[in-house]
This record gives C-alpha cells, sequence and structure tokens, in this order.
C-alpha cells in the first residue's frame, strides 16, 4: 500500500481525514499529556509545602546552601531557551528552514548548558555532604529537616532534569528532521507540540527554582 | 459446634450498642432499597420479556421528575447515616475526662501494655468494668492497630506518636483483641485478650503479677538521670521551661504559634526538641533520640503528667489519672502499693454517663497540638 | 435405474478480508497498529494475569479452610494476598476492559478508522508486557510481601521482599494506561464520524471517556508515589522517612488519591457495558440517556475528593474525616443514578435473556450489594468496627469481581461475534453465568458476616469460631473458579467450531453492528455518516437470531 502514489502530503497518517484533523488531534493529545505531567509534579509540590510549612526554619537553612547564582544562572538559560522555542515554532509556519535550524540547535545548546550547570550544583552539593543518604555529613542542631529538604530537591530537580534529557532527545529529532525539510506552513505540528512541552519543562523549573532557591532570602 | 459458630459479635462496650444500631438502620434502608430494585427488576424482567423476535417496544418520553426525584430521596437517609456515624465517630474520638490510662506498645509482633500503677502486661489487658478507659498506643517499629472488636473500637498505631482510643467495658468477660494493619509476618500472631473484671477481682490482679513500679514513679528517677532538672526546674533564669502543671495546657511558641501540650508534644520535644521552641526560650536542648527509648519516653512523660497542680484543686484522690490535674508531684503510686491506685466504680459527681463521658464535659479530641482543653473540676 | 454423478466443481469459499485475515504471521500480530489487533493481544495477556492472580487467590482460600495457618508459612501467605492484589489491580482489572474492549470497540462505535495514535495503542501493550515480566519476575525470585497498598514505613524499611522490582512493574504498567486514556480522550474529541454529536455517542463511551479522565489525573501520582517508596528503599532516605521528619500518613494521602479513583477506573467501564447491553437486548434507548452520560461524570469529579475515607482510623483529625465522608455519600448518588436508569430502562421493554444480558442483570444486583455497603463504610462510626475486616474484603469484591469482572465477561460475551465472527454454545455460557452469580455469593457473602464479627484481613490464621464462614467461602471460591474455567473452552471451542455471525446477530443498535463481524482492517469501507439518535432501534438491523 505505501508504493502507491498518495494525492496527499507524505506527514498524513492513514487513518486520519485530513492534516488538520491531524494536526489538532496531535496538539490535544499534547495538552492532555501535559496534564498527566502536571499530576505527576504535583504530588512533589505537595509534599514540600507540607514538609516546609511543618519544618519552616529547617527549610531556610538548607536554602542558603543552595547556589542561587547558578540557579538564576539556569534560569535564564531556560527562559531564553523558551523564546529559541517559540521562534522555531515561527519559522518553521514560515518555511524558513535555515532559520528553524538555527533556532533548535540554539534551544539545543541551552538546554545541554541546563544540564551541565546542573551537574556543577550536584557536584558542588556533593562536595559540601549534602547528599541524601549515606553521604549527608552536614551537621547542624536541625540536620534531619535540612536532609529532608535535600531528599526533595534532588528529586524535584532530578525529575525536571529526567525531563529535559527527554525534550533534548526530542529537539535532536526535530532538529534532524528539520534539516530534512520536513517542516512548512502545512505541516509543523511536531515543532509546536515539541514547543509546548519544552515550554511545560520550563515552567516547572520556574516554579521549583523560588522554591527551592530563595526560601528565606531578603 | 453451633456455639463455635457465632453470626453477631459480642456487645460488651457503652459505645457498642449504638454502633450496632447504626449498623441495623443501615441494613435496613439499604436492604429495603434494594430489595425494592431487586424486586421491580424480576418483576419487570418477567412482565416484559420478549414474546416475539420482531417485537419493538413502544416508545415512552423520559421522566425528569423522576431523575432528579431519585437524586434528591437518596439524600434524606444519606444525611441521617452521615450524622449519626459522625456523632458516633465524635464519641469514640473523645475519651472522657477521668479515663484510666494505659499505655500500649506495639511492635512487630505483639502488645505491651504499662498500667499507671506499674503493672504490665504483654498480649493481654486486664481492665476494670464500667470504667472509661484510655489506651494511648505508640509503635516501636511499623504501623499497627489495636482493635477490640466486641467494644467496637480500632485505632491505628503509628510509629514516633501516640494515638489514642478509649472504651468502657461493660460486660464481665474475655474479648478478642487484634491488630488490625498489616504489619508483616506475624501480623495473624499480634493477638490478645482484654480481660474485663469485677472492681473487685480488678484490685486483686493489679496487687499480684508484674509490676514494673510506677511509671510515673519511674520516670522520676529518669528525670533526674537525664540531668532534666537542670533546665526544667521552677528557678528564675532555668534554661528550659518548667514543667509544673504544664501537661494538657497550651503554650505559645517562638514563631507564634499556640499548641497543647500533650503525649505527643512531650514526646516530640524529647525527641526532636528544635522542632517547637518555647517563647522565651533557645533552642538549646539536646535530642535524646537513640538514649531514651519507647518504655522510658512512656515513664518520662507520665511523670511530667503527675507533675503539679495548680493550688486548690483538691479533687478525687486518685492520683493515676493522667489528666493533669489533683497528684502532687511524688505521689503517684509507689512501686508494688496496691491500696493507693483505688478506683471507686464511679467517682463522685463525676458519674460516668451512658457513653462513659464524665459530668466534665466538653473536652476536645485528643490531637497533638490542637485547641485548648477545658479545666477539669472536680 | 442408474444413477448419474454428475461432478459439480466446487465453489471455492473465499472469506472476506477482515483484520483477522489480512495478513498472517506473528510479526504482523507484534508490530500491528490495528487497534483491533491490540486489543487482541490486551485480551490474551490479560486472561494470563487473571489466572495468575485467581490462582494465588485459590492457594489463599485452600489456606483459609482452617484456622491454623498449616498450608503456607506465614511470609508465603502474606506474599500470596499482595501478589493477588497487585495483579488483580494492575494487571487484570484496570486493563480489562478499556483496553481489550475499549480498544476495540471504541473506534468503530465512533466511526473511525482507528484511535488518534496507533503507535501509542502498541507502545501501551508493549509496557503493559513490560510491567507483566516484572511482576513476574517478581513471583519467581519469591514474591513481595507489602500488601497492595504498600504502606510505609513496612514497605520502605522493613520489607525484605523484592519491593522496588515490583514498582517498576506497577510504575510501568501505570504509563500503559495513562497511553491507553490519553489515546481514547484524543479520539473521542477529534474523530467522531460526522453527524455523531455527543449526545448520539453510545453510553459505553461516555463511560470511557469519564474513566480515561481518570486514568489521566490519577496514574501520574501513583506512579511519583511509588517511585519515591522505591527511591527511599534505594537510598535508605526519603520522604517517609522519620528519622528525618518523614510522615508515613503522606504516604497513604498520596496512595489513596490515586487509589481511590483507581477503583471509578474499574467499575465506569463496567457500567458502560450494562448499558450498551441493557439497551441491546431491551431493544430500548437507555432510559434517561443524559442523566446517565452525566452521572459517569460526576463519578470521576467526585471520585477524586473521597480518598480519605481509607483513612478513618488512621490519624486524621475528625473533622476533615466528616468532609470525607460526606463526600462519600455523595459519590453514591451518581451510581445510584445509573442503577435507577437501568431499571428504568426495563420498564415497557422487550428483553431477551441471551447471555450477555444475564451478566449485565447479574451485574446489577451484584453491584448494588457492593455499592450499599459502601455506605455502610462512609458511615465513620460504623467504619471504625469494619475497617481493616473481612468486610472491607467482601465490599470491595462485590464491586469489582461482582461489579468490573461481571461486566467485561458480558462485555465479552456480547462483542464476541463482532471480534471473532463466530457465536460462542449458548447454553454453556448461560451455565457458566449462572455458576459465576452463585459461586460468587457463597464465596463473599459470608465474608461480611465475618467481617463485622471482627475477622481482621490479611490474617493467615485467624481465631477458630470464625470456621464455618470460611469454609463456605472457600467451598464458594471453587465454584467461582469453575464459572471461570468453563469459558475458556467454550471461547476456544467458538473460534473453530462456533456458527459464524453475521453483522449484527444481537439486533443492536450502535455503528459497531453496522459492519462485518469481524470488521475489516479499516472498519468502514465508507465513513458511515450519522443521522439518528443513539440506540434507536430498527427493526431491520436484526439479523433474525434473537
Amino acid at each position: 500500500m505505501s508504493d502507491v502514489p498518495h494525492g496527499h502530503h507524505p506527514a498524513l497518517k492513514h487513518h486520519f481525514e485530513d492534516l488538520g484533523q491531524q494536526h489538532e488531534a496531535s496538539t490535544l493529545g499534547m495538552w492532555v499529556f501535559l496534564t498527566t505531567e502536571i499530576m505527576f509534579f504535583g504530588p512533589l509540590f505537595f509534599a514540600y509545602a507540607l514538609y516546609r510549612s511543618e519544618y519552616a526554619e529547617a527549610f531556610a537553612e538548607a536554602s542558603h546552601h543552595q547556589n542561587w547564582k547558578l540557579g538564576v544562572t539556569n534560569t535564564a538559560v531556560l527562559i531564553f531557551s523558551s523564546l529559541t522555542v517559540a521562534m522555531s515554532v515561527y519559522f518553521a509556519q514560515k518555511n524558513r528552514r535555515k532559520a528553524l535550524v538555527v533556532a533548535l540547535a540554539l534551544t539545543l545548546v541551552l538546554g545541554i548548558a541546563f544540564l551541565g550547570i546542573k551537574a556543577i550544583e550536584y557536584h558542588e552539593h556533593f562536595e559540601e555532604g549534602l547528599f541524601p543518604g549515606s553521604h549527608f555529613t552536614y551537621q547542624s542542631p536541625l540536620a534531619p529537616r535540612v536532609q529532608m529538604f535535600f531528599v526533595l530537591y534532588f528529586v524535584m530537580t532530578g525529575l525536571h532534569a529526567v525531563h529535559m534529557i527527554v525534550g533534548i532527545g526530542i529537539f535532536t529529532w526535530l532538529l534532524i528532521r528539520a534539516r530534512r525539510g520536513e517542516f512548512s506552513l502545512e505541516y509543523y505540528g511536531p515543532v509546536e507540540v515539541s514547543g509546548l512541552y519544552w515550554h511545560f519543562v520550563d515552567i516547572v523549573w520556574i516554579f521549583l527554582f523560588p522554591l527551592l532557591y530563595l526560601v528565606g532570602r531578603h | 459446634m453451633i456455639d463455635d459458630f457465632p453470626l453477631f459479635p459480642e456487645s460488651a462496650s457503652t459505645v457498642s450498642g449504638s454502633v450496632d444500631a447504626l449498623y441495623f438502620f443501615l441494613i435496613a434502608v439499604c436492604g429495603a432499597v434494594s430489595l425494592a430494585v431487586v424486586v421491580l427488576i424480576i418483576f419487570f424482567a418477567i412482565k416484559y420479556r420478549r414474546t416475539a423476535s420482531n417485537q419493538i417496544p413502544e416508545h415512552y418520553e423520559e421522566h425528569k421528575a423522576l431523575e432528579i426525584g431519585w437524586i434528591i430521596a437518596p439524600l434524606f437517609p444519606m444525611m441521617i447515616m452521615f450524622l449519626w456515624g459522625a456523632k458516633v465517630y465524635f464519641t469514640i474520638a473523645r475519651p472522657p475526662d477521668n479515663a484510666l490510662e494505659v499505655y500500649a506498645t506495639g511492635r512487630q509482633w505483639m502488645w505491651k501494655f504499662q498500667h499507671v500503677g506499674g503493672q504490665s502486661e504483654i498480649n493481654e489487658l486486664h481492665v476494670p468494668v464500667n470504667r472509661a478507659v484510655k489506651v494511648i498506643a505508640a509503635s516501636e517499629d511499623v504501623i499497627h492497630d489495636f482493635y477490640v472488636p466486641a467494644f467496637r473500637v480500632k485505632t491505628d498505631v503509628l510509629p514516633n506518636r501516640y494515638s489514642t482510643t478509649w472504651f468502657q467495658a461493660t460486660k464481665i468477660g474475655r474479648y478478642h483483641l487484634f491488630c488490625a494493619e498489616y504489619c508483616g509476618t506475624q501480623h495473624s500472631g499480634m493477638i490478645g485478650w482484654v480481660t474485663v473484671m469485677e472492681p473487685a477481682a480488678y484490685q486483686q490482679w493489679l496487687a499480684g503479677g508484674v509490676n514494673e513500679g510506677s511509671p510515673a514513679a519511674i520516670g522520676k528517677s529518669l528525670f533526674e538521670k537525664y540531668a532534666c532538672n537542670t533546665c526544667h526546674n521552677a528557678q528564675s533564669g532555668a534554661r528550659g521551661p518548667a514543667l509544673d502543671g504544664a501537661f494538657g495546657k497550651p503554650v505559645s511558641l517562638r514563631g507564634g504559634a499556640v499548641v497543647r501540650r500533650d503525649e505527643n508534644y512531650l514526646r516530640e520535644s524529647i525527641l526532636n526538641p528544635q522542632a517547637k521552641i518555647v517563647e522565651g526560650y533557645e533552642p538549646i536542648m539536646p535530642t535524646f533520640k537513640g538514649q531514651v527509648n519507647e518504655a522510658e519516653l512512656i515513664q518520662l512523660i507520665s511523670y511530667i503528667k503527675s507533675l503539679g497542680a495548680p493550688v486548690g484543686a483538691g479533687g478525687p484522690a486518685t492520683p493515676d489519672k493522667g489528666s493533669g490535674v489533683s497528684a502532687a508531684p511524688g505521689a503517684s503510686a509507689q512501686p508494688g502499693s496496691a491500696a493507693s491506685p483505688s478506683l471507686p466504680a464511679v467517682q463522685p459527681g463525676v458519674a460516668p454517663g451512658p457513653d462513659g463521658r464524665g459530668a466534665a464535659a466538653g473536652a476536645e479530641p485528643s490531637a497533638s497540638g490542637s485547641a485548648v482543653r477545658e479545666a477539669k473540676q472536680p | 435405474m442408474t444413477t448419474t454423478v454428475i461432478d459439480v466443481p466446487e465453489i471455492p469459499v473465499v472469506e472476506k478480508p477482515n483484520y483477522l485475515n489480512q495478513e498472517y504471521g506473528a510479526v504482523s500480530w507484534l508490530l500491528t497498529q490495528d487497534h483491533k489487533r491490540i486489543g487482541i493481544l490486551y485480551l490474551l495477556s490479560v486472561t494470563g494475569m487473571f489466572l495468575l492472580g485467581g490462582f494465588f487467590a485459590v492457594l489463599m482460600r485452600l489456606e483459609l479452610v482452617t484456622p491454623a495457618g498449616d498450608l503456607f508459612s506465614s511470609d508465603t501467605y502474606n506474599k500470596l494476598f499482595t501478589l493477588h492484589g497487585l495483579v488483580m489491580i494492575f494487571f487484570f482489572l484496570i486493563p480489562s476492559i478499556p483496553a481489550v474492549l475499549g480498544n476495540f470497540i471504541l473506534p468503530i462505535m465512533l466511526g473511525a478508522r482507528d484511535l488518534a495514535f496507533p503507535k501509542l495503542n502498541l507502545l501501551s501493550w508493549y509496557l503493559y508486557m513490560i510491567g507483566t515480566a516484572f511482576s513476574l519476575l517478581v513471583v519467581l525470585l519469591g514474591g513481595v510481601d507489602t500488601g497492595w497498598t504498600f504502606y510505609t514505613p513496612f514497605s520502605t524499611s522493613f520489607s525484605n521482599t523484592h519491593v522496588v522490582l515490583m514498582i517498576i512493574g506497577a510504575f510501568v504498567a501505570g504509563f500503559s494506561s495513562i497511553l491507553t486514556g490519553f489515546n481514547f480522550i484524543v479520539t473521542i474529541h477529534r474523530m467522531r464520524a460526522p453527524g455523531l454529536t455527543w449526545f448520539r455517542l453510545p453510553l459505553f463511551v461516555w463511560a470511557m471517556y469519564a474513566t480515561s479522565i481518570i486514568m489521566l489525573l490519577g496514574t501520574p501520582v501513583i506512579a511519583i508515589t511509588l517511585s519515591l517508596v522505591a527511591i527511599e528503599r534505594l537510598l535508605h532516605v526519603g520522604i517517609f522517612d522519620p528519622a528525618i521528619g518523614g510522615d508515613p500518613l503522606l504516604f497513604q494521602h498520596l496512595f489513596w488519591f490515586y487509589s481511590h479513583p483507581a477503583v471509578y477506573i474499574m467499575i465506569l467501564p463496567a457500567m458502560g457495558v450494562t448499558s450498551e447491553v441493557i439497551a441491546a437486548f431491551t431493544r430500548r434507548r437507555i432510559f434517561g440517556y443524559k442523566f446517565v452520560a452525566f452521572s459517569s461524570l460526576a463519578i470521576a469529579f467526585l471520585g477524586f475528593l473521597v480518598w480519605a475515607h481509607h483513612m478513618f482510623v488512621a490519624g486524621i483529625s475528625v473533622y476533615s474525616a466528616m468532609i470525607f465522608s460526606l463526600l462519600s455519600f455523595l459519590v453514591a448518588i451518581p451510581s445510584a443514578v445509573k442503577v435507577f436508569n437501568w431499571t428504568g430502562t426495563l420498564y415497557k421493554g422487550s428483553i431477551s435473556y441471551q447471555t450477555p444480558m444475564l451478566f449485565a442483570l447479574g451485574f446489577i444486583g451484584l453491584f448494588l450489594i457492593g455499592g450499599m455497603t459502601g455506605l455502610f463504610l462512609a458511615t465513620m462510626g460504623l467504619d471504625i468496627h469494619v475497617h481493616d475486616t473481612y468486610f472491607i474484603v467482601a465490599h470491595f469484591h462485590y464491586i469489582m469481581v461482582g461489579g468490573s469482572v461481571m461486566g467485561y465477561f458480558a462485555g465479552i460475551h456480547y462483542w464476541w461475534p463482532k471480534i471473532t465472527g463466530r457465536m460462542y454454545a449458548e447454553w454453556w455460557a448461560r451455565a457458566s453465568a449462572v455458576l459465576i452469580f452463585a459461586g460468587f455469593n457463597l464465596t463473599f457473602f459470608p465474608q461480611f458476616i465475618l467481617g463485622y464479627l471482627g475477622m481482621p484481613r490479611r490474617y493467615h490464621a485467624y481465631s477458630p469460631e470464625f470456621q464455618i464462614l470460611n469454609v463456605m467461602s472457600s467451598a464458594g471460591a471453587s465454584i467461582l473458579a469453575l464459572g471461570y474455567a468453563l469459558p475458556m473452552f467454550y471461547f476456544a471451542w467458538s473460534l473453530k467450531f462456533g456458527k459464524e455471525a453475521g453483522n449484527n446477530p444481537w439486533g443492536a443498535a450502535g455503528l459497531e453492528w453496522q459492519t462485518s463481524s469481524p470488521p475489516p482492517t479499516e472498519n468502514f469501507h465508507t465513513t458511515p455518516v450519522v443521522t439518528w439518535e443513539a440506540y434507536e432501534y430498527r427493526p431491520e438491523w436484526s439479523d433474525g437470531n434473537v
């Protein structure tokens, strides 16, 4: 069946009537998926809120051990990457293949930079004896609750980092397809829905940053 | 053999009657509705069975009023069930002030009970009939559950905190005690018996048997052993808050919150003193986690509960009551003395009502840091 | 007189092309994107897991014939009930109707050629199989003994069994169910045939829509919660760890936030099937169509608000207990609405009693009892006495087995001719329905009595006065097992020897009956255009089989 000449766009999947229906389905699909992601991160934010209200002093103390400069940098990196993502959707719609490729490549670079900075931070925490478990050597009267903060910190930012890695994978694949000229005004759905995903991961970070880095700071 | 085939549990507490009445009400209402629906279904199923292979049923309009009707109608019996159920729940959740206290420790896979007179038992709990008994329980490991079916009461027993439940037994006898929260290998073996005795028999039982010394008395020596009194004393400039008469009373913390100093507060303050600091004091108390075990916690808490009455409170000379009133320091039962924890079945002026609650009504459910409890009048 | 022999050439019978004969070979099945083949793949794997979970149940009921724990060690028994619960809930009940019947029938009911995301559909099956593989690995390595509820700190710090491996299995299976739900939602929104408005949809679609919402919103919560348990086991520190201020009640809240709505994932599809079957076998539109449709959404919404009724004795405040109790009463109302409307549908209908109808009527009766006993549990003062006893076990089995499994069987029997093109042996099927109904009641009704007597659940050994009721229950289980075994045989037999089914052997309304049995791969040769209301019965649709 696939060698029969098609009278339609090569990207149209056969169970859809037309590209319009396909586009609507994939966009709705991504929004629905992002709702599940909210429910995935949600319990962690809930646990954070619960323990922060109970152990406010310990959480403030723990947060002061965060490298806020790196945190701010990472926030800026991600916000800027959301800009390049939005631009790539625009360029895809405008059939500007070269600009699209550049925008996607920039997004990738920024995403990787984010992970690199995160790795540096994790390393610092490890060196300072703040990694939960047998490596936790931090001393203070509030040490047990400080450890709780860092459990939440590593789980939440770790989960976020996993999502970043998946995002980088998706955008690599998009870059390859973009270079092949697969996207146009007629068909830019994958760029748009991948962009939605990236924006979501960015927004999660925008919530994580103040909660984890700026507790009790003036 | 039929003896060994019960279909309904014994009813042996002041609250079991209410629970059973509620149960029968639900059976009646739900049974009636279910029966009506089933009868209707069977009736329709027979009356409207297909009579010819090409039979087409007549069309009829849907009935919005009927729909609204059968949405609204069930709400009435449901509200009765809800309110009645809540009422029974409140009763079980609020031990009366004059309840006899027993400390329970659950651990894989046994129950230990500590009476305030010093008697302790394993997997057995002896209580007097017609007397409110409050069980204050904690676990040493995983979550357990203290369940006496004949009394219709149950509470999960958690690590690192105290849960309470209470009952007033109304019938002499021996009743099953089951752990009702899965806790590992011998969960079904973590069982025992609650023995309800006549007051005289109970006194006799208290006098004989294993007596480690009253928890409060042992607690007093621990208080000195761990040097608690070097900071927690009544001298001016003391490093820690004075504890005389502290139990059960609210206190202001640094940061503004007000909490009630109940068993959970005392426990937390010993194991994790930095969690709640009393206003006007510094966070310098060291933690005793790892040094003080469950039994010692019970003893220290018993001692602190027995401390300091407001002057002139008087009251029944039953120093084993842990309500924070009346017993002067050191007046707790001495080890082995059977006479002092005398327990008349009925307190003067504090006759337990049908649901076991004393005349001093209005006690809030005991929960850590909750609203202020009313001072009890003798 | 001589007889003349005339040589008549045999006219080869050409089987119409359908999704089964279009392509043969293992690869064509394992790499299929056809929702119908994926439904069959699920049917086979889900049946396997049902048998495994059932096997554990049989062993448990054998042990419980005597009060002493004399058949298995305590640890083994604890693993049996844990694995029974995990396998039945995550690997049978949750996927059953959605992934088998939903996958197969939903697109056809909508007049679509497939689900919105066929590749993700196939991925969901593979994720399910990976989850199954982990579970089987856990069984082979010695099992897990935390109870399907994984309460901390037992699961995080005390159990010595393969908790992390099991969590991985459940986690992966959870993503399988998220993908299924997500596929259904998008398909229902975007791929309905022309003219098929929301209020012309079959009620099965409404039920699947509501189920999918719960799957999407709830499953990620259990996924992250179990992940946190796994992290705590691996790193020996975590957010439930009391040593650093962790709260075991936090686990319970997070766990039940999913696991209560999960029970609605398990019952809503069965309610959807019941609506279809009742409509088909009374030949009329379900009474109160809109009310039944909205009741599915109401159940999904309210179902998220009641979780802490599992925690009335756990240490929550009396005031929050009251709120959860009140909401738990309210969530019963939409279910009652359905039962009343099904009953109303029978009124002045034209009722016939083929097997699907027997299962559907059985569903209503058993769900009624199960649901009513839910009211007993919502009643706070009563719940204290029966929580964690066999009363609870009876309640949820009435709903899960008397409800969901009966609904599943109703659906399988109803759509079997469509799926396979064959009819099964009707009288054997009716016998199995009756056996299941009788065996079920004998197994589980005594457990209500046991529970009120005070017999706790998850007990390996029990007090001797509980024995007679336990023996009754185990006897019932053997009848139930026989009832469940029969379909294996007559369904298998039907594949080869069953009478060929026409397009519409039941004479039912619904787009799925407008296409051939089995359907062609693309479901419809031309996209249907819908101009009629749901369940608008027309005499010409009957094939005369009824």
